[in-house]
């Protein structure tokens, strides 16, 4: 069976844990590991794991489901040619493709669906590729995407989308069909950047981390005990990879340009503990240093040059610098793409290159940028899990809705990350922010939530194994409540009082609030301007 | 005289057996005030937020003077400490992680799951008990017997010490909402005594350790220290009280339900894993635990056109969001096929049960044993004589009728 925990959701009950322990492990207090392919025998535990998870973040297959209720008939679904006996195609068929798939047959769709995606395999899910993978808990081809509905939709696997026609409405496959849509998902995502020297990259030995196949070789190496691993980049990637090196007993050197682990993510000040952390780990952690050059000797990569003028031997290095986002087969499509993305209005409609909306162009997930009402209105990409599950599932609403009946996409995103037993959670923009402020725990004991504000108001936060917390906190985001929290909170700090967030300097305009969201349910969620400038 | 509150009436005994339209009313308002200076929170959404709050406060000492002399004390007999249920943290969070290093995962992850086969032995024995009879009280001879010999088991109390529990339970679970000063002795008293005797027992196991609980404490060194003092005895105790009084009425709620319920019977006894999503609907239509009484706040919390007092006592409705529309589509229907229900019966946020998987398992596993094996099952009394706490509501009794029991 398959099992996926929306661990965007989760809130560390461990109950699964409990229920389940063949299939969910706890690390550390509250990060949680999962069997994304547990074997049948343990079938039952695992719905019963499901079933007692206090949020609901659990999925499995419908298929080990018992059978749904009958479900009382969409009146929508009625009378709509469109929702009837529409075309639509999805381009990208992964989490954000599948879940818009979900969706549209949930809500009713009854037309023809076709799924396009490069990769061989059916959807999987990406997030336990650098942890459980690595770790030899799951096996990489075990993660595929547990279908949560029927969606019966024709598969074209393995074969790339390579042009977009608005004129005709078609999109082109590598393998020269062609597929006519009336309404069109683009969900392509964003691949990993390679190190950008094309023969040093190409040395047995270098690899990056963005598919099953990458992390299935990656973990054979690793199986390999190198003598030492190369981690280019630490985000929350390269950070989660020097954690992996450390658990399986492998020396590991982190080359980070920046002044710490995490900066671009979470700031300078969280930075320092993420580097506090590694290095009691023993990580040799070369923080304001780049990667100069890789070498190799017959093709298999030896060393690596850092400019802190050093030279190490290593035989595994790993390339953590982010992704290139894949609109290139959409040059010359008319659509506003870029190196940033496919831009798209709040309701996931896919701009025009003038920047007119296209009404049967929509886009989900790490490739859409989208307008943020809750910070002024800025186009931002959001290449978070959390992120690519709710733009889907507005974009499909939306597909099929006319009017006003559509939803804008107002979730406050939120992001997890796994290192060194520590769960990192964070909701909202914190790149935003100016300043930030410990709010609740101590920074020492590593169990805390800070705040991060920009000009007086909260706009993300994050937590170090207290990610309980985190709702409170986006309720603040939404209400562009004052920064620093002005109230008392229990288990103080000993100092909360704002410091900058030392993010790097990137010019932004107009992050001040312009609104406060209200409601629940995607569909209940809507955007108020507020006039006052909110300061206290 | 005035008319009493709504929460009052909840209060009252005479309410017991059914609450929801008291609770139905008290949801047209988020959040009331009492006259006493209680605020009374009964809508999901409110509740939820409220408990990941980091404003709401679980420590009685947040309280203000006024309302916490009306309390019992915070601190225990022979001055031991408020266990973690009723801290805040960073207390809180210790004395649960060093609670659970002995119970689950991540330090015994599998404790649980591997006593599966025992706990259905035990429930298999106490039904096997009724096999020469027709008639039974649900509750002594089922419903109570089975957590307390799970629980007992569990921390290592001798089986045979257990009946004294029994006395000193009852008088600390009535001094749960609004005590007289007569419940605040007795309860004091009977803190007194258990946690004599949880002296001497710790005593014994620290002599012998055997691979139970309370052994774990007095062995086990962890990150975070060793349970000890007044600690260790805070956390016992309240293991005990609630392994005594929690699955006790989750079973026997949930057996009144399937009798008033007979097509669900039915399907509890064919249905392979029916009872995984049924106990599920049961913990959310008809809860144990039914108000969260002891919370204050450390700031104000502004909740819609509401503003809870810093220092005023919070009465956490939890039963009453459980039945909250908003949240549930017709939701005094009990309907087990309901899925992705998010209920409020453990509570939530960094209180959630401790003890809530070893309940799950305890009322499937005893409830579908008893439909399986009894034939023509009756409630003999419906509603039955109910138990005096409206904070762990459930029925003293349940006497039942049936024609058989069926062999295991
Ligand atoms: C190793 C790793 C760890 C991660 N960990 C976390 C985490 O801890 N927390 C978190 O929140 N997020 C994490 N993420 C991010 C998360 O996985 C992504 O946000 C999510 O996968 C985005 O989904 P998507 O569907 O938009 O894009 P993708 O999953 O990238 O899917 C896009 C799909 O489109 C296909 N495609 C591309 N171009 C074409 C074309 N022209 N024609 C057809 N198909 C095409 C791609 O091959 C791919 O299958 C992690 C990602 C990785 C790689
Ligand atoms: S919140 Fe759900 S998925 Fe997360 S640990 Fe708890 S039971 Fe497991």
């Amino acid at each position: 069976m398959h099992v996926v925990v929306d661990l965007t959701k989760c809130e560390g009950y461990a109950q699964c844990a409990f229920l389940a322990p063949e299939a969910f492990r706890m690390v550390g207090d509250e990060a949680l590991m999962f069997d994304p392919a547990p074997p049948d025998e343990l079938r039952e535990k695992v719905l019963r794991a499901a079933a007692a998870c206090p949020v609901q973040a659990l999925q499995v297959d419908v298929a080990d489901l018992p059978a749904p209720p009958p479900v009382e008939t969409m009146a929508a679904a009625k009378g709509e040619p469109l929702r009837r006996e529409g075309r639509i195609v999805i381009v990208g068929a992964s989490l954000a493709g599948l879940k818009a798939a979900e969706r549209l047959r949930a809500e009713g769709f009854t037309g023809s669906l076709t799924m396009i995606g490069d990769e061989p395999d059916e959807p999987y899910d990406r997030p336990p590729l650098s942890k459980q993978v690595q770790l030899g808990w799951a096996h990489s081809a075990d993660t595929a995407l547990p279908r949560r509905r029927e969606i019966d939709a024709d598969w074209k696997r393995g074969v790339a989308a390579t042009a977009l026609d608005l004129e005709r409405n078609v999109v082109s496959l590598a393998d020269g069909q062609e597929v006519g849509f009336d309404r069109l998902l683009i969900s392509t995502g964003v691949r990993a950047r390679p190190w950008p020297v094309p023969q040093e990259a190409a040395l047995d030995g270098v690899f990056t981390i963005r598919t099953q196949a990458d992390a299935a070789v990656l973990r054979e190496r690793l199986m390999n005990k190198p003598n030492r691993v190369l981690i280019i980049g630490s985000g929350f990637t390269g950070s989660e990879m020097a954690s992996v090196c450390v658990d399986l007993g492998i020396p590991v050197t982190v080359a980070e340009a920046g002044p710490a682990p995490l900066v671009g993510a979470l700031g300078g000040v969280i930075g320092r503990i993420s580097a506090g952390i590694m290095r009691e780990h023993g990580v040799d952690l070369r923080t304001n240093t780049r990667l100069n050059s890789l070498r190799g000797e017959d093709g298999r990569l030896r060393r690596a040059q850092l400019s802190d003028g050093t030279t190490i031997d290593v035989d595994v290095a790993v390339v953590a610098l982010g992704g290139i986002r894949n609109v290139e087969w959409l040059e010359g499509s008319g659509l506003a793409v870029g190196v940033w993305g496919v831009a798209c209005d709040a309701g996931c409609r896919a701009f025009d290159a003038n920047g007119l909306v296209t009404d049967n162009v929509f886009v989900a997930g790490d490739v859409a940028r989208q307008p943020q009402p809750m910070f002024g209105y800025q186009f931002l990409s959001m290449e978070h899990w959390g992120n690519a599950v709710t733009q889907a599932e507005v974009a499909a609403h939306n597909m099929i809705s006319s009017g006003s009946d559509r939803w804008p996409h107002l979730e406050v995103s939120a992001f997890w990350s796994l290192q060194f037993g520590h769960n990192i959670k964070s909701v909202g923009v914190p790149p935003m922010a100016d300043q930030i402020a410990i709010t609740q725990g101590s920074v020492e004991s590593r169990h805390f939530v800070a705040a991060y504000g920009y000009k007086g108001r909260v706009v993300g936060a994050v937590s170090w194994n207290q990610g309980k917390w985190l709702g409170f906190y986006q309720q603040l985001i939404e209400q562009a409540a004052p920064f620093p929290p002005p109230y008392d909170m229990i288990d103080p700090p000993p100092d909360r009082t704002p410091v900058p967030a030392e993010f790097p300097e990137i010019a932004r305009p107009g992050r001040d609030a312009t609104v406060v969201v209200t409601g629940h349910d995607p569909s209940e969620r809507r955007a108020t301007l507020v006039r006052t400038a909110r300061r206290h | 005289m005035t008319e009493p509150s709504l929460y009052d009436q909840i209060l009252d005994f005479a309410n017991r057996a059914d609450p929801w339209p008291l609770y139905e009313k008290l949801r047209s308002q988020p959040v009331w005030q009492e006259a006493d200076g209680t605020f009374v929170v009964s809508t999901f959404r409110e509740i939820y937020a409220l408990q990941h709050d980091p404003r709401l406060s679980s420590d009685l000492t947040n309280l203000l003077p006024e309302f916490a002399a009306k309390l019992p004390p915070a601190q225990g007999p022979g001055g031991a400490p408020p266990s973690f249920l009723v801290s805040d943290p960073p207390r809180h969070d210790t004395l649960r992680r060093v609670a659970m290093r002995q119970f689950g995962p991540p330090h015994r992850p599998d404790l649980i799951d591997k006593m599966a086969p025992a706990l259905k032995a035990i429930v298999t024995g106490l039904i096997d008990n009724l096999a020469d009879k027709q008639g039974a009280d649900l509750v002594d001879d089922v419903a109570y017997p089975f957590p307390v010999a799970v629980i007992c088991h569990l921390l290592g109390v001798p089986p045979e010490d257990e009946p004294r529990f029994s006395a000193w339970v009852d008088p600390i679970v009535n001094a749960l909402a609004r005590p007289t000063p007569e419940q605040l002795q007795a309860r004091t008293d009977a803190r007194q005594h258990m946690s004599n005797y949880l002296f001497e027992l710790a005593q014994r196991r620290r002599a012998e350790p055997g691979e139970d609980m309370i052994s774990g404490y007095l062995t086990d060194d962890g990150p975070d220290g060793r349970l000890e003092g007044g600690d260790l005895f805070s956390t016992l105790m309240l293991l005990l009280v609630a392994g005594h009084e929690t699955t006790v009425n989750l079973i026997t709620n949930g057996w009144l339900t399937l009798q008033r319920h007979p097509e669900v019977l039915q399907r509890l006894r064919t249905e392979p894993g029916f009872s995984i999503r049924l106990v599920e609907e049961l913990l959310r239509y008809e809860p144990s635990v039914h108000i969260l009484p002891f919370r204050t706040a450390v700031a104000d919390i502004a909740i819609g056109d509401t503003t809870i007092r810093k220092g005023h006592p919070i009465a956490v409705m939890l039963a009453s969001g459980n039945r909250d529309p908003e949240q549930f589509p017709h939701p005094d229907r009990f309907d087990p096929d309901r899925t992705d229900t998010v209920h409020l019966s453990f509570a939530t946020g960094i209180h959630y049960c401790l003890g809530a998987p070893l309940a799950r398992l305890e009322a499937q596993f005893a409830l579908t044993q008893l439909a399986k094996r009894l034939r023509n099952p009756r409630v003999l009394a419906d509603p039955p004589p109910y138990r005096p706490s409206p904070v762990l509501r459930g029925p003293i009794h349940l006497p039942i009728a049936f024609d058989e029991v069926c062999p295991a």
